[in-house]
């Protein structure tokens, strides 16, 4: 594979994130000879989304805390007089407080399989395509396997060793606190238990046909792939940078998107439905006739709230929930366009933020449908990969599982010249793109993180019933005592493609003040009980029920200034982590910002041409006018296929 | 630079486009022309079904084409075999929809899809009521497509309640939707008929509530939007009255025959006739309008023949049949001097009915020697509420509350206040005058543009009013001085009135409508900004008319009083014509039989 790499690039771009791929593609796109790495053996960073089994792997490898450092050549032999090293990081430590809980009943009564079993499965299903498809010819026995692993998760027994006190503890807490606790434990045994003694027979039965309204563990693993579980939960604003990006540079065609469906606000215990469009005010049955007139009143004066200065100016110092109260508006609908509409919170926000915040929402409603977000199909993962797809058409040359021991700095121009990589291959480039978390401590002593807490849970139902089962939903749940955030669920369904048919997947998402449990377990609990079998008897269960639920914590980079690390060189940039908001427009402002260091005056991917404006002479465009002939022909799955070594010129030939 | 594509400039892509579009005009004018000589050649065959494919794929509202494929496909049903004919319609329909997806609002196009559907044997409408579903899921208010929809409802029979539910569907989605809106109204009073209200009938409550309350949540989510409000408006309107003779007036010393109608209408034109019986026998009369001019009129008149007048019988009974209205009325003119009070057609007379309660639909009867009347009262509820009413005045009375409310929230809002004028006057105009007046007025400073509107709409009310406070009064005098009137209306509501004073108004002419009123002896019009007078014509009572202060500007402008012929006094006190020289001659010499002219 080494070989295989050209020793010379104008960029090369370290990570695989939206930021990193944006830029990638950007470059590409108006001619640089990019090279695009990833130490890790899927695409985009902590913006992947994973199948079942490939979160599984993924939380095992945080579990385990592997220090794995594979012998690679020195490179310190490689370092000239005059240069110098910028040594990266080999291990990731964006990720923390990883805990896991399972609720489903597990009607299998195997023994725990070994480790070695879960590190070979979580090769296969989340690598390159060779063993993938070798795996797929052979899917019932990758089921198999897939079953035994998942004995192997289940709750008490294999946290990795340094969580298990963290997990005892937390359990006591819960069970001191709440009246009504689930000893997640003891619930998980018992149901195991009882499952295993009844569903032997059943267990074993390879066409199991589903039980109505009750899904097992086994299940899940079983169809483990229709899951596409997101590291990051966000959404796309219908008129916010990403998607204006996707349109012009013409990258949506790779991907595919549905619209949220309902926006939902969580209330005097309640969940309930937010009307903001003017359809929804009018198909509203809960607000009275006046309040539909009050909220409408309100929204339309947002839309355009700077032309009237005088209407809030006099509130300007005052925060915008005081603000609200100042406006003609009930309790009821101040509650829902402080947090669903604006999403702000009682204290953090001023007028003018709010009224901004609010015109925001306004602005992109009505675009793709009767709610302001898209979500991609598939899952976030699939943005930062559509990108990677479009650098590749126009030459970008992409490496997974390819790490890189350091970058080479000239001693005497303080410019970096090279990297070095794990086969201790020298290649040389202009500019350097690295993302935050390949640096090592040497270069970050001195940063200040903050940590995103999240969730992702795993439900039979949806927080809220309606005519459709088919709903995508985001709902706010504002921080109770002062210095808590706002938790932010997002309730995706099967159409998605994000879970399996019978179940929801939902991401809670909060700043982190404590770990990701301690933040987001009470929220878990509010909207949610945990599974077991004393209750499937029981009719009258308001909940959806628990099935898995994971909780880690992010680091959040976002606001680190370049100038807190230590010596870069000029040439060298950094991209952050996924940040904590909604949008994603901090990445592409992010991403812009770095394109214009690195090219400027170039325009910000433009669309590409339209074939036939393509003038087809001289040997010297052979190549691009075949990488064009390629396009239209190349399925969507191109850039997974291509994991290690994607480069369709190559392809074309 | 590495990788860069080469692309046409901007130059070369202008050039290329215009050598197609050069290329497409050529291929459509020739291909035009090859179409009219075959049509002109009658030579109707399948190149020319081909040929205005061509064209109309492009361009769908070619109307000449598509009446050139009808012609191809009348003559070949008579030529193909019926195989040969059902695939023929099949690429038709095919054919059509890339049409409508080219332009969905082509008329052309839906209108050939009609006429299609209409001769096919047999018709797969559920495939139209998809296809009409899947362009109104595109764009929601495309009345072309709403247009075939309910002619394709019609043909296939598709109960009301599910083509309901399909209006209910969209408006969820977006109520400003005129044409959903309108399909409600046409199937509703179908899926709940009324027994005796014919097609255009009212709702039985609870749908009408229902419907309010719908109607109510689009405005008050969204005031501006007038389709909601139109929807409104049909909901507490109702069907227009009945057609009813309102007024029948018999003169002996005119000789003379007046009858009101509650619509105008042009007797003698068709099935409009008027029949007049005097004492049971048919009469055959001439019909004229009281201002001459041959077109629709309220009021019809006739001159009575000596005879059906003489003083043989101890009274004369005139009636008069309305044959299209299915109406009629008598009345009755007594010999001798003294006027009584009869009672015939055996109801009731009540002495004084006015102050007090007055049964609905009591006619109101005078017959006396010199004349004799009957008349509909105008205190009954029927007549000035047809703007506006419905049957249980709580529904009114709480339409009005939510409304008063919207208006608190949105005070500038001109639909809301117009609502609001409407219910008061369906709820009890007297009641009300005061407040109406301010809505009114609110209403004007809110919607400028249509002040003149307003002022007009107003000036209707007001006289509304005055003609029921007369009638309470029970007399025929009728004070329409100080309203700020900018139009008379009703007038054939004053066929009776003797006295009738319009000054300090806003008046530009006394309309040709006023000629009704013949019964008038005194008109004073003092203080307007009067410049017609084309009403002040054949007054066979008149005698007495005031005009000062008012924009006559020239003599000529008083040529209609020329017509009335007990016109003795004349107030031109003020007028600009007054200030010319000579005006007094001329003035004589135009009017020679009134006695006093004062200028």
């Amino acid at each position: 594979m080494a070989d295989t790499l050209p020793s010379e690039f104008d960029v090369i771009v370290i990570g695989t994130g939206l930021p990193e791929s944006i830029i990638a593609a950007a470059c590409s796109r108006s001619g640089q000879r990019v090279l695009h790495v990833d130490s890790r053996s899927y695409y985009g960073g902590n913006w992947a989304s994973f199948s079942f089994s490939g979160i599984l792997s993924w939380l095992k490898e945080y579990q385990e805390n592997s220090d794995v450092v594979n012998e690679s050549p020195a490179w310190q032999e490689q370092i000239l007089e005059n240069e110098e090293a910028i040594v990266l990081s080999r291990k990731d430590k964006t990720i923390q407080h990883v805990e896991v809980f399972c609720y489903a009943s597990q009607d299998l009564h195997e023994d725990v399989e070994e480790a070695g079993a879960l590190q070979k499965n979580h090769a296969s299903v989340i690598s390159g395509s060779p063993t993938e498809a070798a795996h797929s010819a052979y899917l019932p026995s990758e089921d198999e396997s897939l079953c035994t692993v998942s004995c192997e998760m289940p709750t008490e027994q294999t946290p990795s060793s340094d969580l298990e006190p963290a997990l005892e503890i937390n359990d006591v807490e819960v069970t001191g606190e709440k009246e009504k606790r689930y000893d997640d434990k003891t619930c998980v045994k018992s149901a195991s238990e009882e499952e295993t003694s009844e569903n032997v027979p059943t267990a074993e039965d390879t066409a199991l046909p589903p039980k109505k309204n009750r899904i097992t563990y086994s299940q899940i693993i079983k169809e483990g792939r229709r899951f596409n579980i997101d590291l990051v939960s966000k959404l796309l604003y219908s008129r916010g940078l990403l998607i204006d990006l996707l349109i012009k540079s013409n990258v949506s065609r790779y991907a595919e998107f549905k619209n949220i469906t309902r926006i939902l606000a969580f209330r005097e215990g309640r969940v309930e439905q937010v009307p903001c469009s003017r359809a929804d005010v009018f198909n509203s049955k809960q607000l009275t006739m006046v309040e539909k007139r009050m909220l409408m009143k309100f929204l339309t004066f947002c839309m355009e709230y700077e032309k009237h200065p005088d209407e809030y100016k006099a509130y300007e110092e005052i925060t915008f929930s005081e603000y609200l109260k100042t406006q003609k508006l009930t309790p009821n609908l101040r509650y829902f366009v402080l947090h669903s509409i604006a999403m702000t919170s009682e204290t953090a926000c001023n007028t003018v933020d709010g009224l901004k915040a609010t015109k925001n929402f306004l602005r992109c409603l009505g675009r793709y449908g009767n709610t302001p977000f898209l979500f991609p199909l598939y899952g976030q993962g699939e943005l930062p990969q559509c990108f990677c797809r479009m650098c590749a058409v126009f030459g970008g040359i992409y490496c997974l599982r390819h790490s890189v021991q350091c970058l080479v700095v000239d001693k005497e121009s303080r410019k970096c010249k090279a990297i070095i990589d794990q086969f201790g291959q020298r290649i040389i480039s202009k500019h350097f793109l690295v993302e935050d978390s390949y640096f090592s401590e040497n270069t970050c002593s001195h940063v200040q993180y903050r940590q995103i807490s999240r969730s992702v849970l795993i439900t039979d139902r949806s927080v809220l019933k309606m005519d459709s089962d088919q709903q995508i939903s985001i709902l706010t749940v504002p921080g109770e005592e002062p210095g808590t955030f706002a938790v932010r669920v997002i309730e995706l369904c099967p159409s998605t493609m994000t879970c399996m048919k019978g179940t929801y997947l939902v991401h809670l998402t909060c700043t982190s003040s404590k770990t990701a449990r301690e933040d987001l377990e009470p929220v878990v609990q509010k909207l949610f009980t945990p599974y077991t079998e004393t209750e499937i008897e029981n009719e009258e269960v308001e909940k959806p029920r628990l099935l898995w639920a994971l909780y880690f914590n992010m680091r959040d980079s976002s606001d680190v200034s370049r100038n807190s690390y230590n010596d870069l060189p000029s040439n060298v940039y950094v991209c952050s982590g996924p940040d904590c908001g909604l949008g994603n427009d901090n990445a592409v402002k992010q991403a812009e910002t770095l394109f214009q260091l690195i090219c400027p005056n170039e325009d910000f991917c433009p669309p590409p041409p339209n074939p036939e404006d393509i003038i087809i002479d001289g040997d010297s465009l052979q190549s691009e006018t075949s990488e064009f002939s390629v396009i239209p022909e190349a399925n969507s799955e191109t850039p997974k296929e291509s994991t290690s070594l994607g480069n369709p010129e190559e392809a074309s030939q | 630079m590495h990788g860069r594509l080469k692309v046409k400039t901007s130059e070369e892509q202008a050039e290329a486009k215009r050598l197609e579009r050069e290329q497409k005009l050529k291929l459509y004018q020739s291909a035009t022309r090859t179409v009219f000589q075959k049509r002109q050649a009658g030579e109707l065959d399948e190149s020319v079904l081909e040929l205005t494919s061509q064209i109309l794929g492009a361009n769908p509202d070619f109307a000449t084409l598509w009446n050139c494929r009808r012609e191809v496909l009348q003559q070949l049903e008579a030529q193909k075999s019926p195989e040969e004919l059902a695939a023929l319609v099949k690429t038709e329909l095919g054919f059509l929809e890339s049409c409508l997806r080219v332009n969905p609002k082509s008329y052309g196009t839906w209108h050939h899809r009609c006429w299609l559907l209409g001769r096919l044997p047999e018709p797969n409408w559920a495939r139209e009521l998809e296809l009409c579903a899947r362009f109104l899921e595109v764009d929601e208010r495309n009345f072309h497509c709403w247009d075939y929809r309910r002619f394709v409802a019609a043909q296939a029979a598709v109960p009301p309640a599910e083509e309901l539910a399909f209006t209910d569907s969209l408006i969820t989605r977006n109520f400003s939707n005129y044409s959903s809106w309108h399909y409600r109204s046409c199937l509703l009073p179908q899926l709940h008929p009324q027994p005796d209200s014919g097609p255009q009938g009212r709702l039985p409550e609870d749908v009408l509530l229902k419907e309010l309350e719908l109607v109510q949540n689009a405005f008050f989510t969204d005031p501006n939007d007038q389709s909601a409000w139109f929807y409104h408006r049909w909901l507490l309107g109702r069907a227009d009255p009945q057609d009813a003779l309102r007024c029948l007036h018999v003169s002996r010393d005119e000789a003379c025959l007046t009858v009101s109608l509650s619509r105008p209408v042009l007797v003698g034109s068709g099935t409009e006739t008027l029949l007049l019986t005097v004492d049971k026998s048919p009469l055959a009369v001439e019909w004229r309008t009281p201002d001459g001019r041959t077109r629709p009129s309220h009021v019809w008149l006739c001159d009575l023949p000596a005879a059906s007048l003489n003083d043989q019988l101890p009274q004369h009974t005139f009636r008069v049949i309305w044959t299209a209205g299915d109406a009629q009325k008598e009345c009755v003119l007594l010999k001798g001097d003294t006027a009584s009070i009869s009672t015939p057609c055996g109801s009731t007379f009540h002495p004084c009915p006015a102050l007090t309660l007055v049964p609905f639909y009591h006619p109101f009867l005078f017959s006396g020697r010199q004349e004799g009347w009957c008349r509909d009262s105008a205190t009954d509820e029927q007549l000035f509420r047809c703007e506006l009413s419905v049957e249980k005045s709580t529904v009114l009375q709480s339409e009005l509350e939510s409304c008063k409310e919207l208006q608190e929230l949105e005070p500038e809002n001109k639909w809301c206040l117009l609502t609001i004028i409407l219910l008061m006057r369906a709820l009890d105009p007297l009641l009300y005058e005061k407040e109406t007046l301010q809505y009114f007025q609110t209403l004007k400073a809110v919607d400028p543009m249509r002040a003149a509107y307003l002022d007009d709409l107003r000036s209707k009310f007001l006289l509304e009013n005055s003609v029921l406070k007369m009638e309470y009064a029970e007399v025929r005098v009728l004070h329409l001085g100080h309203k700020d009137l900018t139009v008379l209306c009703h007038l054939e509501q004053l066929l009776l009135v003797t006295h009738l004073d319009l000054s300090h108004n806003r008046l530009r002419a006394l309309p040709p409508a006023l000629a009704a009123l013949r019964c008038l002896e005194v008109l004073q019009a003092n203080d307007n900004a009067i410049e017609s007078l084309d009403g002040v014509t054949s007054l066979p009572r008149l005698q007495e008319l005031s005009l000062c202060n008012n924009r006559l500007w020239q003599p000529t402008l008083l040529q209609p009083l020329a017509s009335c012929p007990r016109l003795a006094l004349l107030h031109l006190q003020g007028n600009p014509l007054c200030q010319a020289v000579g005006t007094s001659e001329h003035l004589a010499e135009l009017l020679p039989s009134v006695n006093s002219i004062l200028t």
